[in-house]
C-alpha cells in the first residue's frame, strides 16, 4: 500500500486540566436524573471522575435527612466542577464561583458559563471574557463554556483558562455537533484541552468529538434523559474512548472511489 | 431581630451567631456556604460573626446541575 493511502498515527498525551492528570476524557454533569442513586450508578458507569455540579439556595425546613449531592458523589472521589450554570452576568458568574470555593474548601477549579439568552442558552461572549478575567485574577481555574468560535476560543486561553469548552449545539439540545470544521479549528489553534461541552445527543456525537481531536467531552442530557441513563452512561464511556483511539490511529484519507482490500495477483481465473 | 434568610423573613432573638442560625436551620453539618449582605463567611469565621437586625443571609448547597 502506498503511503498515501494510509492515515498518520498521533502520540498520546495524557489529560492535564488544572495540573491534575486525569484517565477518563468524559465529564458528567448530575443534573436531570430521576434519583442521587441514579445520578451515582450513571457517574460509575460513565467512568467519570469530573462531575459537574450547580450552586443553588439551600432547602430550608424541606427534604430533611435527604442525602447532599456531594455525600453520594464525594469530593474524596470524585474532582467536583462546579458551574455558573444559570448565570446571565459576570457578576452573579464571579459572585457563584466564590460561593463555590467556599463550599468546597477553597477548590479553585470552575466550570464559568455566562449565558446570553434563555431560547438556546448560548453563552454571552462578553460577559464570558469579563468574568474569565476576574476569575483569572482571583487565583481560578476556569474551564469555560464556549460557543464554536476559534477567535473567541483562541481570546480565552490567552486570558488564562486551564480548558476552553466550545458547545456541540445546544445545551439540552442533542443536535450532536453542528459545526465540526470549526471544532477543529479550536482543537488546531489550543495549547490547552478543548472539551465539547453541551449539545452532545448520542455515543456516535461524542465519538465524533474525540475524532476531531478533542481532549475530553462533558455531557449531561444525553445520559439523564436517554431511557436507561447507565446503560447510555457506559454507551458514552465507550464511544469516547473509541473516538480517542481512532484519532490516535490516524483514519484513512477519504477517497472517492473503490479501492479492493483483496489482492488481484493470484486470482484463479 | 428579623432576618431575610433565602429570601424569605425569619425572627430569631437577638445575639445570635452566623453559626447558631446554621444549627437552627440544620445545617450545621452539611457542606454549605453562607453570604450575609452579600460577603461570603468563611466557615471558620462562623462561630465569631454575629447577625444584625436587617441582614440578608444566603445559604446555598451543591446541587444536580449540567
Amino acid at each position: 500500500m502506498s503511503d498515501n493511502m494510509k492515515g498518520v498515527p498521533r502520540a498520546d498525551k495524557p489529560l492535564v486540566i488544572a495540573g491534575k492528570t486525569y484517565r477518563s476524557r468524559l465529564l458528567t454533569g448530575t443534573g436531570k436524573y430521576a434519583s442521587h442513586e441514579e445520578t451515582r450508578l450513571a457517574t460509575e458507569a460513565a467512568g467519570a471522575e469530573i462531575v459537574t455540579v450547580a450552586i443553588r439556595r439551600s432547602n430550608i425546613g424541606q427534604d430533611k435527612g435527604q442525602p447532599n449531592l456531594l455525600d453520594v458523589l464525594p469530593p474524596s472521589k470524585y474532582t467536583i466542577l462546579p458551574n455558573t450554570a444559570g448565570c446571565y452576568t459576570a457578576d452573579d458568574a464571579v459572585r457563584t464561583c466564590r460561593l463555590a470555593r467556599e463550599l468546597l474548601d477553597g477548590a479553585t477549579l470552575v466550570k464559568l458559563e455566562v449565558l446570553g439568552d434563555p431560547k438556546t442558552l448560548f453563552p454571552d461572549v462578553e460577559q464570558t471574557l469579563v468574568a474569565t478575567r476576574t476569575l483569572v485574577a482571583e487565583g481560578f481555574e476556569v474551564m469555560v463554556y464556549t460557543n464554536d468560535d476559534p477567535i473567541i476560543a483562541k481570546r480565552l486561553e490567552e486570558l488564562g483558562v486551564v480548558a476552553v469548552m466550545p458547545l456541540a449545539a445546544p445545551i439540552g439540545s442533542g443536535l450532536g455537533i453542528r459545526n465540526s470544521y470549526n471544532i477543529l479549528t479550536i482543537v488546531e489553534n489550543a495549547k490547552v484541552p478543548v472539551l465539547v461541552d453541551a449539545g452532545v445527543g448520542t455515543a456516535s456525537d461524542a465519538a465524533v468529538a474525540m475524532e476531531l481531536g478533542c481532549d475530553g467531552v462533558l455531557m449531561n442530557t444525553a445520559i439523564a434523559a436517554a431511557g436507561d441513563p447507565v446503560r447510555m452512561a457506559r454507551a458514552m464511556r465507550l464511544a469516547v474512548e473509541a473516538g480517542r483511539e481512532a484519532w490516535l490511529a490516524g483514519r484513512m484519507p477519504r477517497r472517492r472511489y473503490a479501492s479492493a482490500s483483496s489482492p488481484n495477483e493470484g486470482l484463479s481465473f | 431581630m428579623r432576618l431575610t434568610v433565602n429570601g424569605d423573613p425569619m425572627e430569631l432573638p437577638a445575639p445570635t451567631t452566623l453559626a447558631e442560625l446554621a444549627a437552627r436551620l440544620e445545617l450545621g453539618g452539611q457542606r454549605v456556604a453562607f453570604e450575609v449582605n452579600g460577603t461570603i463567611v468563611p466557615r471558620s469565621q462562623r462561630d465569631a460573626h454575629a447577625l444584625r437586625d436587617g441582614d440578608k443571609v444566603e445559604v446555598v448547597s451543591a446541587i444536580g446541575g449540567g
